[in-house]
């Protein structure tokens, strides 16, 4: 394994780790805010022990999205330095007002938040999270210009004289239309992540407290199982955000594949392992599950949807999908001849590695239907005051949060290996991109630190989460208004 | 001034930013072990009672304090991507030691009272306090041979390997850089508790910034002979003056002006080392003809103009907001502020 080959693993392997909680920081930012204005509006208590139980969660878990984001942007310039001397003109402007615009906002707010109890008024308190979400939305919407860049690049030139990207209209890569599709798609499926969390763990405690109501030792059965309808509400707007956002998200991802189709001819035949291009009027088929080797040769499916590649990729049922081979002459004959050394003709040939396409792609789908399907089921389940304790239940609360989150990283397994071999499509490939000071000996030590800390952290945040999982909301306590707060008081909350 | 020059200057601003801010940051958690240990606390319980004092001095603004650092990696990757380039590849293996430090640290920060046991509580503690000292000396000695010079071939990348780095002037800079910052973070705890903490603070203050005095002055010393120029002269001079009158005004208990007067030591110190290395980014100690410089490094005057309408707009926002966090949480803390702990009270229930 060589300096890129490593280089690469290390951004794939911290890439997703950091994107397991991006999403969940995304939904559950939401999700509070909603609880806390609730409160603010209604004087309910549950909404604010909701707010509150949910907000610790989100905590725990904005923690660790913080730290990996950190390893994030140091890394371009550590790894990738002759990546970022050829892009820095147009790929660090993004990134360094993403810095100035949305992480100043999510991190002082969110201090605002955690420390804000009886400090500042409560409707103020409730905008604090209110804010933090935009900034975790403009977060996401900078970063995701900048990663839309590298799959279809606009707005720049290239400066023969300089051998660097030049940037031309900013304008222009914020609206990438590439970008305009992946925004939404990404904001709705960590809404759909964020809705998956909320009803897992509800669903769980919902679960528990009903089963100590009807336990035969319980002596005041009303007093423990009083949360029943407080988690039984939670779930249902749980699973009916996910299902909800499951809408946007299947919406979305449909406008991605046409638009996929034409930037990225290549991506889309590779998620399909289609070699051989399917010509117009007649109908490519989807297929759902296939065995065999996935090298053109062997390959059985084993089903398969007639026709609905062709409309995933064209919008028409019987429109024309082009193969591999085909575009693997077209990319030769365009790229390899261009003159351009970031871009020469290398063994790879233009085909990303297509097992991972082909199945990363159909696993995404699968997970989010999967989580959708889960939620449909516990709304139905839970209607007109039911609150049911069946065993399955149990599984369905762990696997509805996990199965988005997976979703998420499947989907962007697939986008990011279905552009290889470029790093920039049409402009750059990956193993130009990497830095040449760097030994193969300091990536192998960045590598084993960061898998083992990670690794380790993991474990850490897994119990503390369901340790706080496990303890419940807690009682409602009125919140002071600073009015009338004694100065020499206890804090309300501290570390 | 043309633009690079001014993202020249913005960089420093960017970089002040963090290192005043972040500086009291590292400060506190290199403190946990002194305020918040043997040498001040009464025993177990009133270390524990001082230290959850000192973390919740910070607790609603280092997280963005810290912002200022990653706001300053885009930002010299936008305006000067080839600094970028050469300086996190150079540096590569003293910025994955500030990476897993700021990991560590960040998440004792938040995760330490999440629990109420004593093990859990003090391996964390250990991640504060390792996770504020790693940091504030590497960057110390990064820094300050970004300034002195590395060295960088035609291509323009970095040559050396780590121990190019920890040459006697750099590992003198990574101790000014803690020194500093003990003095800044102990100033800091005595303007913001009451009590015996800010007591104790007051004399941690006086003892390291002594050693702080005498040790800055030698780093700009050595600086200056090498490399100065009337300009650094002069801000180093500002430097030295502001650090005397915050250590008299600690003696004196004027914590708010000793606040100030590291403030504003820390921001011309930034200000002698960017006059020192103007107009490069990064000198090569190979050959002038690599030195890495505001020119040669920068991006088009397109996407500067961008980032400077970015930068005009939105960085007093940021200064307006982040302000307001500190006058909200501005009253002192003592110890009678700390509340239960949130465990106990929920084991009682
Ligand atoms: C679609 C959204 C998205 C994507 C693709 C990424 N991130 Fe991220 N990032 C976020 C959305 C986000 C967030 C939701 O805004 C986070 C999660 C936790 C947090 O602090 O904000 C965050 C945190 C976060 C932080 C810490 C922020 C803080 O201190 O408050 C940094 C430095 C980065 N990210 C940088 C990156 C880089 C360089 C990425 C590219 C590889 C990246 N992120 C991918
Ligand atoms: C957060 C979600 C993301 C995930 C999960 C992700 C995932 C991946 C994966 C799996 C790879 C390895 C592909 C391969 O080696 O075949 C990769 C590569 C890469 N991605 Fe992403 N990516 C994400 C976002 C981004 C963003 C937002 C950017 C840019 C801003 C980006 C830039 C890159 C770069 C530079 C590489 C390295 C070269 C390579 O393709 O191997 N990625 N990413
Ligand atoms: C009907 C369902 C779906 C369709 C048709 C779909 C389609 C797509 C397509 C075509 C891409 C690639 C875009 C590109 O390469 O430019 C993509 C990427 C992605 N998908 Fe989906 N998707 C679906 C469901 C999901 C679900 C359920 C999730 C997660 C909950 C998800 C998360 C992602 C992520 C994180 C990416 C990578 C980032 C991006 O480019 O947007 N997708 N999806």
């Amino acid at each position: 394994m060589d300096a890129t080959d490593l280089a690469r693993w290390q951004f794939a392997i911290t890439t997703v780790y950091h994107f397991l909680f991006v999403p969940v920081t995304i939904g559950l930012s939401f999700v509070v805010a909603v609880f806390h204005s609730a409160w603010v509006r209604t004087a309910n208590p549950d909404w604010l022990r909701l707010a509150k139980f949910f907000g610790k969660l989100f905590t725990i878990n904005f923690a660790l999205g913080l730290v990996t984001g950190l390893v994030q942007e140091f890394q371009f310039g550590m790894n990738w330095s002759d990546y970022s001397r050829f892009v820095g003109d147009i790929f660090g402007a993004p990134l360094a007002i993403e810095a100035l615009l949305a992480f100043f906002l999510e991190s002082t707010f969110l201090g605002l938040w955690i420390f804000g109890w009886g400090r500042i008024p409560q409707r103020l308190h409730a905008a604090t999270m209110w804010i933090v979400h935009v900034g975790t939305l403009l977060s996401a919407y900078f970063i995701l210009a900048a990663n839309s860049f590298m799959q279809h690049p606009v707005g720049y030139r290239f400066n023969p004289a300089t051998g660097r990207a030049e940037l031309t209209d900013f304008w222009a890569v914020l609206t990438n239309k590439v970008q305009l599709v992946t925004f939404p798609h990404i904001a709705f499926s960590a809404y759909m992540v964020g809705g998956a969390v909320v009803m897992g763990v509800a669903l769980h405690l919902m679960r528990r407290e009903a089963r100590r109501r009807s336990e035969p030792e319980a002596t005041d059965r009303d007093a423990a199982g009083s949360d029943v309808s407080l988690y039984r509400r939670a779930t249902r707007l749980g699973a009916a955000l996910t299902l909800v956002a499951g809408l946007g998200v299947a919406a979305t991802g449909d406008i991605q594949g046409k638009i996929m189709t034409e930037v990225q001819p290549m991506k889309m035949a590779a998620a399909e392992a289609l070699y051989e291009t399917s010509p117009a009027g007649v109908g490519a088929p989807f297929s759902v599950l296939t065995i065999g080797s996935l090298d053109g040769q062997r390959a059985t499916p084993l089903i398969e949807v007639p026709r609905l590649l062709s409309f995933l990729a064209t919008g028409s049922f019987t429109g024309e999908v082009r193969g591999i081979t085909d575009l693997k002459a077209e990319y030769a004959a365009r790229y390899g001849a261009s003159g351009n050394p970031l871009t020469a003709d290398r063994e790879t040939a233009y085909v990303p590695n297509i097992p991972t396409t082909y199945w990363t792609f159909r696993l995404m789908i699968g997970a989010g239907v999967a989580a959708a399907a889960i939620a449909a089921a516990v709304l139905w389940l839970t209607r007109k005051g039911r609150a049911p304790t069946a065993r399955w239940l149990l599984y369905a609360a762990v696997a509805a949060p996990l199965l988005p989150v997976f979703g998420n990283s499947f989907g962007w397994i697939f986008t990011e290996v279905g552009r290889q071999p470029w790093l920039v499509f049409g402009l750059m490939t990956t193993a130009t991109g990497v830095s040449p000071s760097v030994s193969v000996g300091e990536v192998i030590t960045s590598m084993v630190v960061y898998t083992l800390l990670y690794g380790a952290l993991a474990v850490v945040e897994v119990k503390l989460f369901l340790t706080y999982v496990r303890r419940g909301a807690e009682p409602f306590e009125a919140p002071k208004e600073p009015s009338d707060l004694d100065e020499d008081a206890p804090l309300v909350f501290a570390y | 001034m043309d633009l690079p020059t001014l993202w020249f200057v913005l960089l420093a601003v960017l970089w002040t930013g963090y290192l005043v801010l972040e500086g009291f940051d590292f400060g506190v958690g290199m403190l946990f072990p002194v305020l918040g240990g043997r040498a001040f606390a009464a025993d177990a319980q009133d270390a524990e009672k001082r230290r959850r004092v000192l973390l919740n001095t910070i607790g609603p603004v280092w997280d963005g304090n810290e912002v200022w650092v990653i706001t300053a990696g885009g930002a010299t990757f936008a305006a000067f991507p080839h600094w970028y380039a050469t300086m996190f590849s150079g540096f590569y293996l003293p910025l994955l030691l500030i990476l897993v430090a700021l990991i560590l640290r960040n998440l004792g920060i938040d995760y330490r009272h999440k629990r109420p046991e004593q093990a859990w509580k003090g391996r964390w503690d250990k991640a504060i306090f390792w996770g504020s000292l790693a940091p504030a000396f590497l960057w110390g000695v990064a820094l300050t041979n970004v300034v002195r010079g590395v060295p960088i071939d035609a291509r323009k990348e970095f040559t050396g390997n780590l121990f190019t780095l920890l040459g006697p002037v750099g590992l003198l800079g990574g101790l000014v850089f803690v020194a500093l910052f003990l003095t800044h973070g102990a100033i800091f705890v005595a303007l913001k508790t009451d009590g015996p903490v800010r007591a104790d603070a007051r004399r941690v203050a006086a003892l390291t910034g002594t050693v702080a005095l005498a040790l800055a002055g030698a780093l700009l010393l050595v600086l200056g002979l090498g490399q100065g120029k009337p300009a650094s002269w002069a801000t180093s001079a500002v430097a030295a003056l502001a650090f005397a009158a915050a250590l008299l005004a600690n003696a004196r208990g004027r914590e708010g002006w000793a606040f100030t007067g590291t403030a504003v030591t820390i921001a011309s110190s930034v200000a002698t080392y960017f006059l020192l290395l103007y107009p490069n980014v990064m000198p090569s100690t190979i050959s002038p003809a690599y030195n890495l410089t505001i020119d040669n490094a920068a991006s088009t005057s397109y996407t500067l103009t961008v980032m400077s309408i970015v930068a005009a707009v939105f960085t007093p926002v940021v200064v307006l907001y982040q302000g307001w966090t500190y006058w909200v949480f501005r009253k002192r803390l003592t110890a009678q502020h700390i509340p239960e702990d949130v465990h106990l009270q929920a084991a009682a229930r």
